[in-house]
């Protein structure tokens, strides 16, 4: 059986798609069949963000109204093997998804993959509801400021009673949070919330830290997923949170401002 | 409902008994007319002798009113109303039979177990505990919202709103590990976050109260 996860936040913006193609891809560089599926259906990008949106024939919507086979409207990658993308359709809104078709498509893709990575679109309506449903865990992306630390408490809130684990009374979804866009020189200059800060409003395990890094933005305009760039500290940070995610011990970075060398002080310029 | 008058004879003098008739029909002869009666011959002392039924339905017809059945024990009676083909009710006794006193129970007022959440609360989440205190063993964020008829106590950080005694129990109270609330009130009154802002015990663990329409904070 798969394990379902879902990137969801409440708030958008916030990197929700960019985590789910860096976690996903992270999953299959270490060999595990995974699938990334975009449930924002109407604002579809994680097609363009994995840089195969111009292979998209049949999509998620396609499937659910069996329109289409799953295999049909699987996007093989091509860099990985093991690493698939279900495309949302961009031509009908949230109200095209139902229960049962979603239900249905992430059971005939439990069979399939070792990994379901569900990408929620924002908001707590029916889109961002039935993306986190069938979840087994949960990757709640937070920025570190105020209204995406309420938005993502609400989105913990809704994991802890309208999921169905939470309705059949099964072990609750397990939740992990990680916080994206994260900058220590304006945390020190008490610009922006700290780590510590967001835990203890949140008060769920610590997934990783991602630093502000001008790789997210090259990467995602390229269509490359982040955690490919490994001489980024995005892409390093990513990698540390999917050997996490499979229950490895590794030590959080990014978290303190860096040193520059003085060569840098001296010649200025950013990383 | 049909009322029906009984006639319970004391004595067995007739014209005393027509005396005393002329004098209560005197007093609302409409009531009397035609009125349909029960003659009751169960409370006649058993020293009065043998009652002329014929004469004493005469008696009473004379009077307005006629005679339905009668009641009665003695066998004589019973008889002489059999004679007459006049129904025989069995004695009041049987009907007036005391209802044995109603064991009184004494209801012990059992406390209605306080509604307790171990989980965090989190925003967009509202807890009612109605009709006793709200117990909560996590943070509570901003957004949620806890009700309780009775005593709110919060093991965690409160930041979100708290309001005791919703039914206007003005004894109910409020006390919290960690002050950080969007909002304090107890029966109605209420605090907001900026006047709770500027309390010196902001942040610290409280407890809060009304006295006269004011909601007082104390540490705890």
């Amino acid at each position: 059986m798969a394990k379902i996860l879902v990137v969801t936040s409440g708030k958008g913006g916030v990197g929700k798609t960019t985590t789910s193609a860096a976690i996903g891809t992270g999953l299959a560089l270490r060999g595990h069949k995974t699938v990334i599926v975009d449930f924002d259906v109407g604002l579809r990008n994680l097609d363009l963000i994995m840089g195969c949106e111009r292979r998209v024939v049949y999509d998620f919507v396609n499937v659910c109204n069996g329109e289409a086979t799953l295999n049909q409207a699987l996007i093989k990658d091509k860099r990985l093997e093991n690493l698939y993308i279900l495309a949302a359709s961009q031509t009908r809104d949230k109200d095209a998804l139902s229960k049962e078709g979603v239900e249905k498509v992430i059971k005939e893709l439990s069979e399939q993959f070792e990994y379901v990575v569900c990408d929620s679109p924002a908001g707590i309506e029916k889109g961002a509801h039935l993306a986190m449903y069938f979840a087994d865990e949960a990757i709640v992306v937070t920025n570190p400021e105020v209204s995406s630390v309420r938005d993502s408490d609400r989105m913990l809130g809704l994991l802890a009673s309208k999921s169905k684990r939470a309705e059949e009374g099964l072990e609750p979804i397990k939740e992990r949070l990680l916080l994206t866009r994260y900058d220590p020189e304006r945390v020190t200059k008490g610009e922006m919330l700290g780590v510590e800060d967001v835990e203890e409003i949140l008060a769920i395990n610590l997934l990783g830290v991602i630093p502000e890094s001008q790789a997210v933005l090259k990467a995602s305009n390229q269509g490359v997923p982040v955690i490919l760039d490994d001489q980024s500290d995005a892409g390093q940070a990513y990698s540390d949170a999917v050997d996490r995610l499979l229950g490895k011990e590794v030590p959080h970075r990014f978290l303190d401002v860096q040193k520059k060398g003085f060569l840098q002080r001296l010649f200025g310029g950013r990383e | 409902m049909l009322a029906i008058t009984t006639l319970e004879l004391a004595h067995n003098d007739l014209d005393r008994l027509d005396r005393q008739l002329q004098a209560k029909v005197a007093q609302a002869p409409a009531f009397f007319e035609n009125t349909p009666l029960v003659l009751a011959l169960d409370k006649l002392p058993e020293a009065e002798g043998t009652v002329d039924l014929n004469a004493l339905m005469q008696l009473c017809q004379h009077h307005g009113l006629r005679t339905l059945a009668i009641r009665a024990s003695r066998a004589e009676d019973v008889s002489a109303a059999n004679a007459l083909n006049l129904p025989v009710l069995p004695p009041s006794g049987a009907r007036e039979r005391l209802v044995d006193p109603a064991p009184v129970k004494v209801v012990e007022a059992e406390p209605r177990p306080s509604r307790i959440i171990t989980q965090p609360v989190r925003g967009g989440m509202q807890i009612y505990a109605q009709g006793c205190d709200l117990i909560v063993l996590a943070a509570v964020s901003a957004g949620a919202e806890l009700l309780a008829d009775g005593n709110i106590h919060v093991y965690g950080p409160l930041r979100g709103r708290a309001l005791a005694g919703v039914k206007g129990n003005t004894q109910a109270r409020i006390f919290c590990q960690q002050l950080a609330a969007e909002m304090l009130s107890i029966a109605g009154q209420y605090k907001t976050a900026e006047d709770l802002r500027r309390e010196p015990l902001w942040g610290q663990a409280v407890q809060a109260s009304l006295s006269a329409d004011v909601l007082n904070i104390r540490s705890l």
